[in-house]
């Protein structure tokens, strides 16, 4: 943000809606109102040609009038396109097992991103041992078991079939694991919130080609498994598989990444995230689950009794806010946009509140449209920050009625030692000097140790 | 080939209703292309264990032929006696799974030795996954499971005795899917 900005000049008084100056989110539309956005970077930096920044001790001077990049001819077409050279920062964060490079997840930058689309190269990676480069012409999907015939689907054959698309989030069961942890990590949220992600995905039906096979009435389960290192087979009720499961083929309009099941992939709307195979190589219908290593030791959530939770498929309402950032700073009171995200595995996100008293009042911000089951959507919350300390929340409510809870409840509920399915409210504290960070709760938020023992589990 | 397309499309329009647990769902009908594979792909390729020991293979393995394998391809992550390499403890849990610092090993969590098996053949070693026999994998299992005083020093698995195994933490398990299930019934 620019302190050289005018400040807004008020047509109307602004009535907070709820304490600490979170205002109407009708007032978006208001005009003579200015919000702003909160930036990552503290102050704009003079404007530079980026090739000339590079190496050199002097930016060059850039001509205001005519700068250099009116000067003369522009770039060539390209086959495909990459982001700006200015936007190099933007980037997964990953997080990886030391000695074996391909095991481990790399964290989407959803404090960088906007609207409700990942961008293809920015989605989340979770690999069990490695990214498979797989030759289509060389992967046939299997089906067999408990079926009236067991059938080869080739990447040929599979290509004609009729297919529909559909936009839905993917979330790792492991997501935000590090707010088990006795102390809130300091990471900007998607560098701790962020294997999740959500694109517009294209393929068939996983029911058009069960019907084909013909699944036997005893059949319950199907075990998928992919043609990665790791071969990795994870169990599914055949219900879901009947009712929006899909055979994913394409990812945001293209074919996928290898780094999210390039050629096909399982796509399991609303559901653990490990349980969308990529790479699929063969299923295999069953009366039962396998009770996979991924099914039973892992992905399933250790409570204080000694019990775990198991077969926690279906992921928990989630929001939290990705604007302003935990680690960055608001440069001056103002009126700003808080900015975030919501989700839920149940279906449609029905409303998101947003607290700036630590969770003492709330009130409903405005949803970017349409709002998609199973998918991101965007909130924004109109809010005036007026230079003292505040803690900013987000708690989602989806169409089924359940209520995102404080982290209090969760860990009263589960105790810390579950791993998976985190989804508790985040909470930001802002200061007094506008420094933003990440916080569990408004009393303790002074307790800036480290984030030690951070249960890493791969 | 316009033919062929043009019957594609309707039976694409056409589609189908199925029935599954009560519900009723259109399904788009394919153009039917899979290609029948044969009893011996199928089981070539068929590598699920269940807990019911379906899929379990022939052959066999003793805890001590496990030690010598897992001293030479297991040990370099999992360490000494399963414990204190740069991969997840396998073993040496002493405090069990209700402390400030719960164990999760094969003794302590893994509710069925199936899945030790399925598990080792398919995704190990890491550097050289599906590099191991059915008998190396029995014998592996069988040293695993002797390191977490599951079964004793001169124990044999085969598909028989694998089944004989009782896993400590077997009922450590709260199946979240079929309380909903029954809740919405």
């Amino acid at each position: 943000m620019s302190k050289s900005k005018t400040k807004p000049k008020l047509s109307m008084p602004l009535e907070p809606v709820a304490g600490n100056g979170l205002l109407d989110r009708r007032l978006f539309l208001q005009k003579g109102l200015a919000f702003t956005a909160f930036t990552a970077a503290a102050a704009a930096a003079p404007p530079v040609i980026a090739e000339a920044s590079r190496g050199s001790e002097k930016p060059t001077e850039i001509d205001p009038v005519r700068p250099p990049w009116m000067r003369q001819p522009g770039q060539p077409f390209s086959p495909y396109g990459v982001p700006s050279l200015h936007e190099d920062k933007v980037m997964r964060l990953p997080s990886a097992n030391s000695v074996l490079q391909g095991n481990g997840a790399s964290w989407s930058p959803l404090h960088q991103l906007e609207g409700s689309i990942t961008p293809n190269g920015l989605h989340f990676e979770r690999h069990h041992n490695g990214v498979p480069q797989i030759d289509p012409q060389h992967h046939k999907l299997l089906i067999h078991g408990l079926v009236e015939k067991e059938l080869f689907f080739s990447m040929d054959d599979l290509m004609r079939y009729p297919r529909h698309s559909q936009t839905c989030f993917i979330e790792c069961g492991g997501n935000s694991n590090s707010s088990w942890n006795k102390n809130a990590t300091k990471s900007p949220v998607g560098y701790s919130h962020g294997l999740v992600s959500c694109s517009n995905w294209a393929g068939i039906p996983l029911s058009t080609l069960l019907n084909e096979v013909g699944v036997q009435k005893k059949a319950r389960w199907l075990i998928a498994e992919g043609a990665d290192a790791f071969a990795m087979n994870m169990s599914i009720p055949l219900e879901k598989a009947m009712d929006d499961a899909m055979l994913a083929l394409f990812q945001n309009g293209e074919r996928l990444r290898p780094e999210n099941g390039y050629p096909m992939r399982l796509l399991l709307p609303g559901w653990e995230g490990v349980l969308n195979v990529k790479w699929v190589r063969r299923i295999e219908l069953s009366d039962q689950p396998v009770m996979a290593r991924n099914e039973t030791s892992k992905y399933t959530e250790l409570l204080p009794s000694g019990k775990s939770r198991i077969f926690t498929l279906e992921m928990d309402a989630k929001s939290l806010i990705t604007s302003p950032v935990s680690g960055t700073s608001i440069p001056e009171p103002g009126l700003f946009q808080i900015i975030g995200l919501a989700w839920s595995g149940r279906g449609k996100v029905r409303k998101v509140e947003v607290s700036a008293d630590n969770g003492e009042t709330w009130a409903e911000a405005a949803l970017d449209g349409p709002v998609i089951p199973k998918a991101f959507t965007r909130f924004r919350m109109p809010w005036r920050w007026n230079g003292k300390p505040a803690h900013l929340k987000s708690r989602v409510t989806d169409e089924t009625g359940y209520v995102q809870p404080e982290r209090e409840e969760l860990v009263a509920n589960r105790g810390r030692h579950g791993y998976f399915h985190y989804n508790a409210i985040v909470t930001l504290a802002v200061e007094d000097d506008g420094f933003v960070r990440h916080v569990y709760r408004a009393e303790n938020d002074k307790e800036d140790s480290d984030n030690l023992g951070l249960d890493a589990d791969w | 080939m316009i033919k062929k397309i043009l019957i594609i499309s309707v039976l694409m329009l056409t589609g189908s209703v199925v029935a599954t647990e009560g519900q009723q769902k259109t399904v788009p009908e394919g153009p039917n292309l899979g290609q029948p594979a044969t009893a011996e792909e199928v089981a070539a390729l068929s590598i699920n264990v269940f807990p019911d020991g379906r899929g379990l293979p022939e052959g066999s393995g003793s805890v001590t032929q496990g030690a010598k394998i897992y001293q030479s391809k297991c040990i370099v992550c999992h360490g000494s006696g399963g414990l204190g390499g740069s991969a997840e403890p396998l073993a040496g849990a002493e405090m069990g799974l209700t402390g400030e610092w719960p164990e999760k090993t094969i003794g302590t969590l893994w509710p069925h030795a199936t899945t030790l098996f399925d598990f080792t053949r398919r995704s190990m070693p890491m550097t050289a996954p599906g590099s191991l026999s059915n008998e190396e994998t029995y014998a592996v299992t069988a040293y695993l499971l002797y390191l977490n005083g599951i079964v004793a020093e001169d124990t044999v698995l085969n598909k028989e005795t694998i089944m004989q195994v009782q896993m400590p933490n077997a009922d450590g398990f709260i199946n979240i899917y079929e309380q909903e299930q029954q809740k919405n019934k």
